[in-house]
């Protein structure tokens, strides 16, 4: 069978010269992704079955090596196409000129999902899928520690869960970025930051990957993990005893698929978008071990019980009207920030939340303004962010920590790691003093 | 000295391959330490924020306390193993030896994930002992996890070292010191172990700056604040062209080579080498009744703490959903079924890439010992000192520097960048794997006096003739030491591999697994890959073990008949 199409192919090259020549490099197809294999190979068996011929190479790469894989090679290309999630990382191959404009010919996708537009607005990227991050626990472990069930980032602050959450740093993973950056417009930077510590006081670890999160929270090593939705639900059909839900303040994302410039198989690159995009395409996103949720409205009649629909229930990702340009105006600080305020000081700082909790704990039904003012003022030490909103957005004040520098005439003064020294400097005394009162406040009770 | 035209020529051409695949990848990435971030003028600047920086410095001294503490632990656990099966009659010496070399052959990050399931604070040991007894145990937490991890992972290269020096102890040394009363404690600690010194001090270097340069470990266990995770941190998130993940890169290489100095001044001055080799002199010893039962459950213990990896491996591959449990809560053989079609390939890259850059690893590790230790080449030492220092490159930092050297070099003939080829892998491998072999070699070379080679020489016999009947086969104990070193480590790297694989079909085992457990249906499956590989590593360890021991009582018997002739 494949010699003789082999042989046909060779034949008819003959036959019809150069032109020819291109179709005969059509038959394979190039992807770059970020996807674990069950996506993938769902996806490569499916399209090699509708277009017999062609075969799919799937190289999966993390997005953050995934980008360098494509900026290194770009001299001498032989990816055809670009597919993972964090909508930032295709901008950031946007930028470096090494994405190809395309236009769907697929019907009925919306214009938005939750807030956010599905499609790139300059033409580039297309929106197969959206997600959006939320709580997902070990049902057995909140059992087993007599825990409440989560709902809402507050809830997560609170002592009960001390020492039993987890969640990726968002310098780690475009999504939880995200995560971080939709809490700091919800609440504000004051408040937004004044959350993240609290809860990031209760944590257990900060994941290096983000597939470190379910990971942790499917095998019991903590009970709740602050995840991207497909991660809680693909592990829950997987048979996990494990549940997910999206709290009120939380962003739709679409996750993307773009074709790479000089594509070797452009031709087929586009197919196999159409395809992605096509009713076939769209329904495989509900199979047990993918579990995302489709941008093509129609797909979700044949969902699961219980599966969150973005296009009916509003509540999804509506909670917040997400800024991009707020967002990308600071994201290298806040990713910067958390690190340094949380990763990298997680100890110090768990430290200093315990000793509030349990000051907190000792205060209950006691009316003592002293040490009521001394929690007071360790809540404040704890809460403090070494920048306010208007410099972490300052531009020059970003410049620092952007690495590419645009012209040689822009003047940047400070380095980023002199920065990341003094902010540590003042966090790190400022937890050690928070710790120090929250102690002698709870002495005097 | 005779004329050196062969070593010479040798000499420069290692250098050659160790500038275009080492050198020159690096420096291509590196060089961004030493530039003014704003600027882009040379600088130092970026080496001030370091020092300045209060993180940095935790960090150092956490990679330098872990490192030295896993070379403690890992002491523990490789001297009774070695010393018992080297020096006392003991069935299944082989066995012992091949499975306490099994820990190497698991990619780290299996590891961590099979030793979370059961020493994490919630895996099973903790879980039993909560509901059994009321308390836990803190063996993963921080520094302690990693301390863990890293000395049941690296061990095996103080044991397979050590091992080897033990073997190539003249026993007349031993059986001198017998004949003036020295024994047990007092033999080892006098006679014997000062004589191994070699290996024992080759392996522990290993160890020291394999841990001390770790990324996936820490990265596992989610410790940030050592000196590795903080480089790879930085590079691949705040991004490629940051200057304080390079400074980082850049501080790791020194101390790796500061630290290989100190160990080499260590054995300085001293004489280790024997005119005899081991097995001429005395038999293997006896152990009494009660030392023997001691011995066994000695080993028996330090094998079930070694395995366990394995052991929560094997359960998470058989199981079914393993949450919040001592086990599993079913066992099924579906993961095995999932794999078994992919396997096949990823097994045959994996023997192919490995087996070829252990070979060349060997190849390359002999020539740089002799150039090093016989020859009196002008640099020579720096052959070792630069080979030496990839085991402080990143694997990651290598991957970029290979892409960005080579992605514009065609292959002649199959018209496609060097960069994407399938051979990359092997140099990459080769390249990383390289310490390992050549600090086998250099042991196994230093224990070999210069004596004998004279003594051929002034028998007529030419410098190459010499080389190859005499060095080379003194010598074959360490060599096959540094081959399923490199071969066994290579079959499980992923550092530099993940930059490198372009295309399916030319993905390694370990790449696979990756790739499976990055999915919460795939662990089982991922799993299941890493006991594959595992055997098949393990087998191919085993195998060689045996075909060392065949030839050495070969020898043993063959020089017997003719001492009896004579």
């Amino acid at each position: 069978m494949l010699k003789r199409k082999i042989l046909f192919t060779v034949a008819a090259s003959v036959f019809l010269g150069m032109s020819t020549l291109v179709q005969a490099t059509e038959g394979k197809l190039v992807v770059v992704t970020s996807y674990p294999p069950d996506t993938t190979t769902t996806f490569k068996k499916a399209f090699e079955k509708k277009y017999p011929g062609i075969k799919v190479e799937m190289l999966k790469k993390k997005t953050t090596a995934g980008v360098k894989y494509l900026q290194e090679t770009a001299g001498n290309n032989t990816s055809d196409l670009f597919w993972a999630s964090a909508p930032d990382a295709f901008e950031i191959l946007k930028g470096d000129d090494l994405l190809q404009k395309y236009q769907t010919k697929v019907k009925g996708i919306p214009e938005k999902v939750g807030a956010f537009p599905i499609n790139d607005p300059d033409g580039y990227y297309k929106g197969f899928a959206a997600s959006g991050y939320g709580i997902m626990w070990n049902t057995r472990y909140l059992k087993a520690k007599k825990l409440p069930v989560p709902h809402e980032w507050e809830d997560l602050t609170k002592a009960v869960y001390h020492n039993h959450v987890g969640m990726s740093a968002p310098s780690r993973s475009g999504t939880t970025h995200l995560t971080v950056e939709t809490v700091l417009q919800g609440k504000g930077w004051e408040e937004g930051w004044a959350t993240w510590k609290e809860i990031a006081g209760n944590m257990k670890t900060i994941t290096e990957r983000s597939f470190g999160v379910p990971d942790g929270v499917n095998s019991g090593q903590f009970g709740i993990g602050i995840v991207i939705d497909f991660f809680g639900l693909s592990s829950k059909a997987s048979g996990f005893p494990v549940d997910f839900v999206y709290p009120s303040v939380t962003t739709l994302v679409p996750a993307n698929i773009a074709i790479v410039k000089n594509a070797p198989h452009r031709e087929t690159a586009a197919d196999f978008i159409e395809f992605l995009l096509s009713d076939e395409g769209q329904a495989l996103l509900l199979d047990p071990k993918i579990m995302r949720l489709p941008v093509n409205p129609k797909a979700y009649a044949k969902a699961p019980a219980n599966f969150p629909n973005p296009f009916k229930d509003n509540s999804i990702g509506s909670g917040v009207k997400f800024d991009l340009a707020l967002s990308k105006s600071r994201y290298n600080v806040v990713n910067s920030l958390f690190d340094v305020m949380i990763t990298y000081r997680l100890d110090d700082l768990r430290t200093a939340v315990k000793a509030i909790q349990d000051a907190e704990a000792a205060l209950q039904g006691n009316n003592n303004p002293a040490a009521q003012k001394l929690i007071a003022q360790a809540k404040d030490l704890v809460n403090a962010v070494p920048i306010d909103a208007a410099k972490a957005s300052d531009e020059a004040f970003n410049s620092i920590f952007k690495k590419k520098r645009k012209k040689a005439s822009t003047k940047v003064t400070g380095r980023q790691a002199e920065i990341e020294q003094q902010w540590d400097e003042m966090i790190k005394a400022n937890y050690a003093k928070a710790t120090q009162l929250a102690n002698k406040a709870k002495s005097m009770l | 000295m005779t004329k050196q035209r062969g070593p010479v020529f040798a000499g420069l051409l290692i250098a050659l391959i160790l500038l275009a695949f080492l050198v020159i990848p690096v420096v291509q990435v590196i060089y961004v330490a030493f530039q003014d971030p704003a600027s882009g003028a040379l600088t130092l600047v970026n080496f001030s924020d370091f020092f300045r920086s209060s993180l940095f410095q935790e960090s150092f001294f956490n990679s330098f306390y872990v490192a030295a503490m896993s070379v403690v632990v890992a002491t523990i656990i490789a001297l009774p193993l070695a010393y018992f099966t080297s020096r006392f009659n003991f069935a299944g010496a082989a066995i012992i030896q091949t499975l306490g070399f099994i820990p190497l052959i698991m990619p780290p990050f299996v590891g961590a994930v099979a030793m979370l399931l059961l020493f994490g604070e919630n895996g099973s040991v903790n879980l039993l002992l909560d509901e059994h007894l009321g308390f836990t145990i803190p063996f993963m937490e921080g520094l302690n996890g990693v301390i863990f991890v890293q000395s049941i992972h690296y061990f095996p290269f103080i044991l397979i070292n050590l091992s080897a020096a033990l073997n190539n102890v003249d026993r007349s040394m031993e059986e001198s010191a017998q004949n003036l009363g020295a024994s047990g404690m007092r033999l080892f600690r006098r006679i014997v172990f000062p004589l191994a010194m070699p290996g024992y001090v080759a392996g522990a270097a290993l160890v020291f700056l394999k841990v001390f340069d770790d990324l996936g470990t820490p990265l596992l266990l989610n410790v940030n604040t050592m000196l590795a995770p903080q480089a790879y941190l930085r590079i691949s998130s705040i991004g490629i062209s940051d200057p304080m993940g390079y400074v980082i890169s850049v501080i790791l290489v020194v101390f790796s080579l500061f630290a290989l100095w100190t160990s080499m001044l260590a054995l300085k001055g001293k004489d280790y080498s024997t005119l005899q080799k081991g097995g001429g002199g005395m038999l293997k010893r006896e152990l009494r009744g009660g030392q023997k039962i001691a011995a066994y459950a000695l080993i028996l213990l330090i094998l079930l703490l070694v395995l366990s990896p394995h052991i929560g491996l094997t359960l998470l591959s058989f199981g079914t959903v393993w949450s919040y449990s001592p086990l599993p809560d079913a066992y099924t053989l579906d993961h095995y079924r999932m794999v078994f079609g992919s396997a096949r390939e990823y097994i045959t890259n994996t023997l192919l890439y490995a087996g070829l850059a252990a070979s060349f690893d060997v190849i390359l590790a002999t020539a740089i010992a002799y150039i090093v230790y016989r020859t009196g080449m002008k640099g020579r030492k720096w052959l070792d000192y630069i080979a030496t220092a990839s085991l402080a490159v990143p694997g990651v930092v290598l991957g970029i520097g290979y892409l960005r050297t080579y992605n514009d070099f065609n292959v002649p003939f199959l018209d496609k960048p060097m960069a994407s080829w399938w051979v990359i892998i092997v140099v990459a491998l080769t390249i990383r794997r390289l310490p390992y072999a050549l600090r086998a070699c250099v042991a196994a070379l230093q224990q070999v006096s210069v004596m004998l080679e004279e003594a051929a020489q002034n028998l007529g016999a030419t410098r190459s003739r010499t080389l190859w009947r005499v060095v080379v086969p003194l010598m074959s104990g360490g060599m096959i030491a540094g081959f399923v070193t490199s071969f066994a480590t290579a079959s499980v790297e992923l550092s530099a591999t993940i930059m490198l694989v372009s295309q399916e079909s030319d993905a390694p085992l370990a790449f696979g697994i990756y790739e499976f457990m990055q999915s919460a249906s795939g662990r089982g499956a991922g799993a299941a890959l890493g006991m594959i590989a595992v055997v098949i590593v393990g087998l191919g360890t085993y195998f060689s073990h045996r075909v060392i021991e065949r030839s050495h009582k070969l020898r043993t018997a063959e020089r017997q008949i003719a001492e009896e002739v004579t």
